[in-house]
């Protein structure tokens, strides 16, 4: 027969500070773990979202980065003819040659070293149009042959002189800010947008980063791949878009994931022995009423099981609130520099369902580790002893 | 003292609960060292750098090279005694998987420049004379066994195709946080193959007075303001600090955790010692009877407290301090120059002290001022 669940909540709510401090230490721990997670996973989504899956963005053969690509500009018109780029609806190719640098900008209230690498990157009107994730919150679009640039919306608050109708200086020149863009919270939003035309002259005289361009059919990439792999006038590498920021994200990624799972899996030990400790206490204090459920022919199993839930529903109180605790940092802006691209990225930290979720599933295995001994040792009381 | 016994036979009662609690200890301080020594590790760099050298870079953006001419113009800049210059070159090796620094470097005048890179002389020596050869760390010798007389072929990230290079020198850095797993090579040999897009990334500069710094950097930039490739000149250490700034808030978010883990730790500790008071109030009642007086039932709990918490915390900083040597984490790689420092291994301490306070203090007050007649009472 199995031991009515309102048992252990009663027996939980009649030491509230043990539970309560118990419950506190897993829910930091539980805090820590979706804290940490969700920088990782905001800051992947950042880079997974720049990228769609419908454009292909070309490099220079064997580079892994746009900052370490170049493509002259008499390869510019060889790909612009290729048949697998779609038409915009003026009929023209939707190609955007680019060019791409990081231009050393000095953070609000930072010395004079204390700077990020912020992209400054030169594109074709078109570009509008390929990255469909692109939107003006403010202001109109550059104009052609203009000193004019559009800033992304992650810029804000972190730079200085990067409001719609200020003035930027870079690369001895001075900048007119004419827009401001959203890009879905993808890494575009860290980014300078200015024509390539007017980029190109000021910093890397004759060629281009990269090429992106729209396909007409998205399910024939590899064919694409292959046809400029093959064609001898041009050193290029084709990449689906997503895949290349996706790939940009994997080695910071990775840190912060191993980084989380390796810190909240010492803090989680610590947390289960403090459940341990929590949990024989209970054992010891309540024998005789164990002794008492036993006699009146509750099995050991029993007895076990109910004391696994105890544990369980001490930690999942725990858990609870650990999720309160780290839910307010969704969405809460933070930047780091991607070392992949030598760029600083801003991104939001990103607390999902599924986070949520396994937050709870870890405080819950918590509880369970750190209750299952004590448990034992309360199922296997000899009753005689305990009773007397 | 004579009360010591008394204090270690409390805490043999349960033993299990005691060494829990102090591997709980244990574990919160070895997280928090470690996790303090990826941040003063990030530091470090601007420390161990060198105040009498100075940097030159683009002022646009790093990655924008500066002119060949600009060395003689730099030389003749007064109190700047030497000149040399390099270039980042971004070579991979096989897959790629293991990052390492490719420099394209003024071989004579860098080796000059950086006393911090030792080397055999002979090496030297061979290094000087052939163009195509290469100076490796020797974390570059761990991570792929390379040897001197290897010939070893580079993939160009930036500077396309295979460039191969003969091993002809291997360094050992005098500082670890210098890191040791840097490939560099003669910056003739780039330039040969390359001569209409190559031109020096950077210049370093030595200069005799470290305290005319600011006064050199303005002149520099100054003379080049209007020019097509203005520059930004800096100390070493300021580029250092520069460079550590661009982790962003990743330091402050280290620093965060570190607490959470604290405060985590915290209240298991103060659980345990309030755990240990509530069974032992028939005892404290009895003990206060005989004739101790309160604040010698205080200051035992909080002797308690303290064993736990320094035996945690000498186990916890101790296993931060030896891991990185046991393992040779701190050998270059990622974090070069990993180890738990002076600083850390006091406020590890701190913390440990502050545990015992907040975990001890309150099951302490409580045991001091329990009322004896009743808790004797309560025994029945």
């Amino acid at each position: 027969m199995k031991i009515p669940f309102v048992y252990n909540l009663r027996s939980v709510t009649n030491r509230p500070v043990s539970t309560a401090l118990t419950a506190l230490g897993i829910g930091l721990v539980v805090a820590v773990f979706v804290a940490m997670l969700a920088l990782a996973n905001g800051f992947v989504a950042a880079l997974v979202k720049t990228g769609s899956s419908d454009n292909v963005l070309l490099l220079r053969k064997g580079a892994d980065s746009e900052l370490s690509s170049s493509i002259p500009r008499e390869a510019i018109s060889i790909i612009s003819a290729s048949p697998h780029i779609a038409t915009g609806a003026d009929g023209r190719p939707l190609v955007s040659p680019e060019t791409y640098i990081v231009l050393n900008i000095r953070r609000t209230g930072g010395g004079e070293f204390d700077v990020a690498n912020v992209v400054a990157r030169g594109v074709s009107d078109k570009a509008w149009d390929v990255r469909r994730n692109i939107k003006i919150i403010e202001g109109r679009r550059f104009a052609s042959g203009q000193s004019e640039i559009c800033v992304g919306s992650k810029l804000t608050g972190r730079f200085a002189n990067v409001n719609v109708g200020d003035v930027l200086r870079f690369s001895n020149r001075n900048w007119n800010v004419v827009c401001r863009f959203t890009a879905d919270g993808s890494s575009f939003e860290s980014e300078i947008w200015g024509e390539n035309e007017q980029f190109q002259n000021v910093f890397r005289g004759g060629a281009f980063q990269d090429v992106a361009f729209r396909l007409k059919d998205p399910a024939a990439f590899d064919e694409v791949k292959r046809s400029f792999a093959a064609d001898q006038r041009v050193q290029l590498d084709a990449h689906r878009e997503s895949e290349f920021y996706a790939s940009q994200s994997e080695l910071l990624g990775n840190i912060l994931r191993f980084l989380a799972i390796m810190i909240t899996g010492i803090m989680a030990v610590g947390a289960v022995f403090g459940a341990v400790n929590t949990m024989y206490a209970a054992v010891s204090s309540r024998t005789p009423e164990i002794a008492v459920l036993l006699t009146l022919g509750f099995r050991p199993r029993s007895v076990l099981a109910s004391f696994l839930v105890e544990s369980a529903v001490i930690a999942f109180i725990g858990g609870v609130i650990g999720c309160l605790l780290a839910l307010p940092i969704n969405g809460v802006v933070t930047s780091t520099t991607n070392w992949a691209s030598f760029s600083e990225i801003a991104f939001a930290f990103r607390v999902t369902p599924q986070l949520l979720l396994s937050g709870l599933i870890f405080a819950v295995v918590m509880g369970v580790v750190g209750g299952f001994f004590p448990a034992r040792r309360a199922s296997k009381l000899p009753v005689i002893q305990a009773l007397r | 003292m004579k009360f010591l016994p008394l204090v270690l036979a409390n805490l043999k009662r349960h033993k299990l609960r005691t060494i829990l609690t102090m591997c709980s200890v244990a574990l919160a301080l070895f997280l928090f060292a470690s996790l303090r020594t990826v941040v003063t590790t990030l530091e470090s760099g601007s420390e161990v750098s060198s105040a009498s050298r100075m940097i030159v870079q683009n002022a646009t953006a790093f990655v924008i090279p500066l002119p060949m001419s600009y060395a003689t113009r730099l030389k003749s800049v007064p109190h700047v005694q030497e000149v040399t210059w390099a270039n980042w070159f971004g070579g991979k090796y096989g897959d790629g998987k293991k990052f390492f620094a490719t420099f394209a470097v003024e071989p004579e005048s860098y080796m000059k420049m950086y006393p911090e890179i030792q080397i055999a002389e002979d090496q030297k020596q061979a290094f000087l004379k052939e163009k195509s050869a290469a100076v490796i760390g020797e974390g570059l010798v761990r991570a792929f066994g390379w040897k001197v007389g290897d010939n070893v072929t580079l993939q160009g990230t930036i500077f396309p195709g295979d460039w191969t290079f003969t091993i002809r020198g291997i360094y050992h850095p005098t500082k670890k946080e210098y890191g040791d797993d840097s490939f560099m090579f003669h910056y003739d040999y780039l330039y040969e193959r390359e001569p209409a897009r190559v031109t020096p990334g950077w210049f370093i500069m030595k200069i005799d007075d470290p305290n005319v710094a600011p006064t050199v950097a303005k002149t520099i930039d100054d003379q080049f303001r209007n020019s097509n490739a203005p520059t930004k000149t800096g100390t070493e250490k300021a580029f250092a600090a520069g460079f550590a700034s661009m982790w962003g808030n990743v330091k402050l978010l280290m620093s965060t955790i570190g607490m959470a883990v604290v405060f985590a730790i915290l209240l298991v500790t103060a659980n345990a010692m309030m755990m240990n008071q509530r069974e032992r109030t028939s005892e404290v009642a009895v003990m206060k009877t005989v004739g101790f007086s309160d604040r010698r039932v205080f200051t035992l709990v909080i002797i308690e407290a303290a064993v736990i918490a320094l035996t945690g915390a000498v186990l916890g900083l101790g296993a931060a301090t030896l891991l990185p040597i046991v393992t040779g984490f701190g050998e270059g790689g990622f974090l070069p120059g990993f180890h738990v420092t002076a600083g850390t291994a006091v406020l590890g301490a701190a913390v440990a002290l502050l545990l015992t306070v907040a975990s001890g203090v309150f099951p302490a007050w409580q045991a001091a001022k329990l009322p004896v007649v009743q808790a004797l009472r309560r025994v029945e």
